[in-house]
Parts: structure tokens; C-alpha cells; sequence
């Protein structure tokens, strides 16, 4: 994938801190992306930016500019970029903390003073998979959530090494 | 329920744990009918990355019946006998969209720890730890189906139980080789392991109209199998200069498709290099795989040949024959399988004849028995090609 077509391409950003937008609502507006200038610049550690690809149009994954349920819980504290992705891929998602301003609300109690990182990659995956599955995956149980499995279930049926 | 958990130190037990439950709309409660070992399992209980935790279940080649769907399932109803791909994917991502099932971005609970490992997310498989799926496996009473309108699939009436199970994985290994080396009428395949993906590789290059197909194991049984049920040629590599043979068989041009269906191996016979000791820094107290057989697939292989990489690799490999990849100029594939995309086919072959798998599941034993199972499997004693547990 040429990294130099994205430089072309417009993103939509919406920054609910700057927007002063009411979590939920907030309207998308066309500004520069992460892939910005003439020479795109990858997204990552370096200026915050993490971007998923999301296999649906970008209508589909912002409706109306709304940002995706998980990210609307960080809106305060994270700015969100979108755009097509190249080659009929769907839409580039994108989003990185805010810096230099207080963080309120749920996104503070989310971000609880740590690195918002994870907190933004996990809510990128999760917007991710609720506009391609319709739903989170969610896993078994472990066995460490509850009981451990209970003792042998007959006679012979104890622990063996397999070897 | 009763399942068959790893327990540490203390190896393999059937416990009881608790039933599984729909936790998705578009999951299926599945009665397990037959549950295979396989070769994937091996480097789980060698305590390989990824790591078990203690009560986890093994498992992921298996059929069953439907005796709960959540409301988003539309393709099955309670009672269908159904197989289940190894390998879980949600369909609808960009992936699965072509075809890649294995590499779905949805398919796994642990996607963070695969993005570490891999550099990318990974489909997820039934029997591993939530870093590789977060789904339990089937050496069980029942199991969860995510996605089974996805990974599940009715079993045509004439294909039993102990041939279908192997559609779950084996077939569709088989015949991912042979797709990814674009097997053609007239080609040489040479294939490394005579294990029961081994055997479905060969199958499946004759079903594409290869002129002859060589495996290689050194166990005469398994190699007796592959001759009999597959109709290939064999070779014992304890017997035999294994490239010169191949060189021979292929008018000295080498085999046009070479298909390694061993996985790893980690002895200490090599001495250590540079390659290992940068490995175990990345991963503490986990030694290299030895890439072994991949090694002389290269080194045999046809001038712009394709190499298909079929066996486990957890980690790192030693030693790679990059020189002779780059001089011969050829292509080196590998994938998890994709059974999605192959299994209503593969079951309609295996109804029609066209894929003998019954000979696969040499030994058949309860769930009870499931530590016996795995070191019968692990060490080939007794001929054991596959152990089968019937829960």
C-alpha cells in the first residue's frame, strides 16, 4: 500500500475537547488527519496517532459524524480522525489523547491519570468489531474467573503426566 | 461437565467444570461426538507460547451436535451433526472477506497479545489461551461456537463420525498446501511428514492432478498409510539421501511444490548461534524451533519452486537457508487454514470418496483416557497416528 496516496486523501476529525461537543454527538469536521501535509506521517507512538481499518463505509462507521460507542466514552480526552481507506478497504479510524488539557467526566475516570494509550487501542478494536460483527466477542470463562475445575470424576481418573 | 484439562504439573485430567453458555447472539452450544489430537497441541503441553493456565480444556478438531443457538444463528437449528473449523473467524471483516479466515481480525478475545507476538492480530482456535482465541476447547462433554453460522457446517449423511472430524482441520491443512503452492497437472509435490495433514497435502496435490507426489517421515507405519489410503510415494530419510532421491524422482530438477508438514522440533543437537541466543532474549526461556525439515524443503526444491509451510512454528527459527531462497528465486508460503472456505467442499469430496480420511484415527479411546491419548500421540508408540476421544 502506497503511503504516499494517503497524503492526498481528506480525514475527517473530530475533537470533542475542541469542539466543546456533548459526548455522543459530536460532528464530524473536516480537518487534517494523522496522514498530514504533502508527506504523510505515520501514525503511532510519535504524535499519539492509532489507527484502525474498519472493513465498512464511513458512513456506516461514524452515522452522521457520532463517534463510535467505545470512543464516545474517552470523548474529553481523545481526538478522532476517519477517512476512506485505499483500495475499497473501508474506512481508516483513527484516534490519539488530547494533550495539555484537563480531562473530565468519564474519559478522566476511564484514563484515571495513566497512559490513555491502551485505553485508545482497546476502544479502536472494540468500534472495530461492533461496525463489522455487530457485537463484542466475548471469551469463555477462564478458569481462573471462577472455581477451579473440580476433582477427579472416578476411579483412575487422576492427574497424569502425559510425558 | 466432564473435560479434559491441563493441570500443570500435573499434566492431563478429566475434571468437571462448568457448561458452557451462549455468549454472543451468534453462538452455538455444541454436544462434542468426536474430538481429535493434533500436532498443534503438542507444543501447548510442552509449555510453548502460548502459555496454559491451569483448568484450561484442549482441543480444536471436532464434530458434534447442535443442542443450543443464540438468536443470531440462521444456517442451523438443534440437532444438526455438525463440523467445526478449528479455526474461529467472524466472516465479515476484510479477511475473511477474502478468504483468509485464519488471519481475522475478530476472531480472537486476545488481540493485544497477538499483536505483540505477530506484529498483527490473529484469527482465534478453539482449545488455546485467551492470547490465542480465549475459547475452550473440545476434548469435552459440549462446546461454545462463536460465529457458527461462520465455522460450522452440516455433515452430509454418508461421511461417519470418525471420518468427519478430520474436515475440522486435517482436510482443510491438506489442502491449504496444496492452494498455496498452485498444485497443477504434472507437477512433482514432495511433502515432509506423514502425519495426518501430511497425508491430506498429498491427497490433495493428486486431487489437482499432480504426476507424482513424494512424502517423507521415518516411520514405516505412517509411511505404509500414506502409500496405501493416499497413493503416494514414500521415502524413509533414515534410509535414503532424501534430495538426491528427490532430484531423481523429478528428472534432477527437484519437486516444483515442497510442502513441510512437521512443525517444529527443539532439540539440543545444534549447537547454539548467534540467531538462538538473540531468540531467547526476545522470549525468555524459550529456545528457537527447529525449522529442520523446512531446511532441506528449500534445499530440495525446483529452481522457482514453491515452498509451503505447514507445521506449528511458535516463535523464532534457526538457521533459515535464506541464501538458497534467494539464489533459486523461490517462494516460501505459509498460512493456518482457512477452513472456512474449503469445508463444504472438502465434506462433499470425502461423501463422494474422492478424500479418505478413515484410516486417520488410529486410535479411539475415552475422554478419560486423554493422557494416555496424547503420549501414545506424541510418541507415535503403538503406530498411533491420531488419538480420537469420544466424550
Amino acid at each position: 500500500m502506497g503511503r504516499g496516496r494517503r497524503g492526498g486523501r481528506a480525514l475527517a476529525r473530530t475533537a470533542g475537547v475542541v469542539a466543546g461537543a456533548v459526548a455522543g454527538v459530536t460532528v464530524a469536521r473536516v480537518l487534517r488527519g494523522p496522514f498530514r501535509g504533502g508527506r504523510p506521517r505515520p501514525a503511532g507512538p510519535r504524535d499519539g496517532w492509532q489507527v484502525v481499518t474498519i472493513d465498512r463505509p464511513p458512513e456506516r462507521v461514524l452515522p452522521g459524524g457520532r463517534w463510535p460507542e467505545p470512543l464516545r466514552r474517552l470523548d474529553g480526552a481523545v481526538e478522532v480522525a476517519q477517512g476512506p481507506a485505499p483500495g475499497g478497504r473501508g474506512t481508516e479510524l483513527a484516534a490519539r489523547p488530547v494533550r495539555g488539557v484537563p480531562v473530565t467526566g468519564m474519559a478522566a475516570h476511564l484514563v484515571g491519570g495513566g497512559d490513555p494509550a491502551p485505553l485508545v487501542r482497546e476502544a479502536l478494536r472494540q468500534a472495530k468489531q461492533l461496525a463489522e460483527t455487530g457485537e463484542l466477542l466475548r471469551a469463555d470463562r477462564s478458569p481462573l474467573e471462577g472455581p477451579r475445575p473440580s476433582g477427579p470424576v472416578g476411579p483412575g481418573d487422576g492427574p497424569v503426566v502425559p510425558g | 461437565m466432564r473435560a479434559l484439562c491441563w493441570l500443570g504439573a500435573d499434566g492431563l485430567a478429566v475434571r468437571q467444570v462448568p457448561d458452557p453458555e451462549l455468549r454472543n447472539s451468534a453462538d452455538a452450544i455444541v454436544r462434542v461426538r468426536r474430538s481429535a489430537t493434533c500436532g498443534a497441541d503438542l507444543p501447548l503441553l510442552a509449555g510453548r507460547a502460548p502459555a496454559l493456565s491451569v483448568g484450561d480444556v484442549l482441543g480444536h478438531e471436532f464434530l458434534g451436535d447442535v443442542v443450543e443457538v443464540g438468536p443470531g444463528v440462521r444456517r442451523h437449528r438443534v440437532g444438526d451433526r455438525v463440523v467445526v473449523c478449528a479455526a474461529v473467524a467472524c466472516g465479515n471483516c476484510w479477511y475473511c472477506r477474502q478468504g483468509l479466515y485464519a488471519c481475522c481480525d475478530n476472531g480472537s478475545t486476545g488481540p493485544a497479545a497477538a499483536e505483540v507476538a505477530w506484529g498483527q492480530p490473529t484469527g482465534g482456535c478453539y482449545g488455546h489461551p485467551r492470547s490465542a482465541g480465549g475459547f475452550a476447547g473440545s476434548h469435552a462433554e459440549y462446546v461454545r461456537v462463536p460465529y457458527a453460522d461462520v465455522g460450522a457446517f452440516a455433515v452430509p449423511e454418508p461421511v461417519d463420525d470418525d471420518r468427519a472430524v478430520f474436515a475440522s482441520d486435517a482436510v482443510p491443512a491438506g489442502w491449504l498446501a496444496a492452494e498455496l503452492g498452485e498444485v497443477s497437472p504434472g507437477d512433482v509435490v514432495a511433502v515432509w511428514g506423514a502425519g495426518a495433514v501430511g497425508q491430506m497435502a498429498a491427497q490433495a496435490a493428486l486431487l489437482r492432478g499432480a504426476d507424482r507426489v513424494v512424502v517423507i517421515d521415518r516411520y514405516p507405519q505412517r509411511l505404509g498409510l500414506a502409500q496405501r489410503h493416499v497413493g503416494a510415494e514414500t521415502l524413509d530419510y533414515l534410509s535414503v539421501d532424501v534430495p538426491a532421491e528427490l532430484r531423481e524422482r523429478s528428472g534432477g530438477r527437484g519437486p516444483d511444490v515442497c510442502v513441510e508438514a512437521v512443525g517444529m522440533a527443539w532439540d539440543d543437537t545444534e549447537p547454539r548461534s548467534l540467531a538462538e541466543r538473540f531468540a531467547a532474549a526476545a522470549l525468555p526461556g524459550a529456545a528457537p524451533d527447529r525449522p529442520i525439515a523446512v531446511r532441506e524443503a528449500v534445499h530440495a526444491c525446483r529452481k522457482g519452486g514453491t515452498v509451503v509451510v505447514l507445521g506449528t512454528f511458535t516463535g523464532f527459527v534457526d538457521t533459515f537457508p535464506l541464501g538458497a531462497v534467494m539464489q533459486k528465486g523461490l517462494t516460501v508460503r505459509a498460512a493456518r487454514q482457512h477452513g472456512q472456505r474449503w469445508i463444504p467442499m472438502l465434506l462433499d469430496r470425502m461423501a463422494r470418496g474422492e478424500i479418505h480420511t478413515g484410516h486417520l484415527a488410529t486410535h479411539h479411546l475415552p475422554l478419560e483416557q486423554g493422557a494416555l491419548g496424547y503420549d501414545l500421540f506424541r510418541t507415535r508408540a503403538d503406530g498411533c497416528l491420531r488419538t480420537v476421544f469420544t466424550p
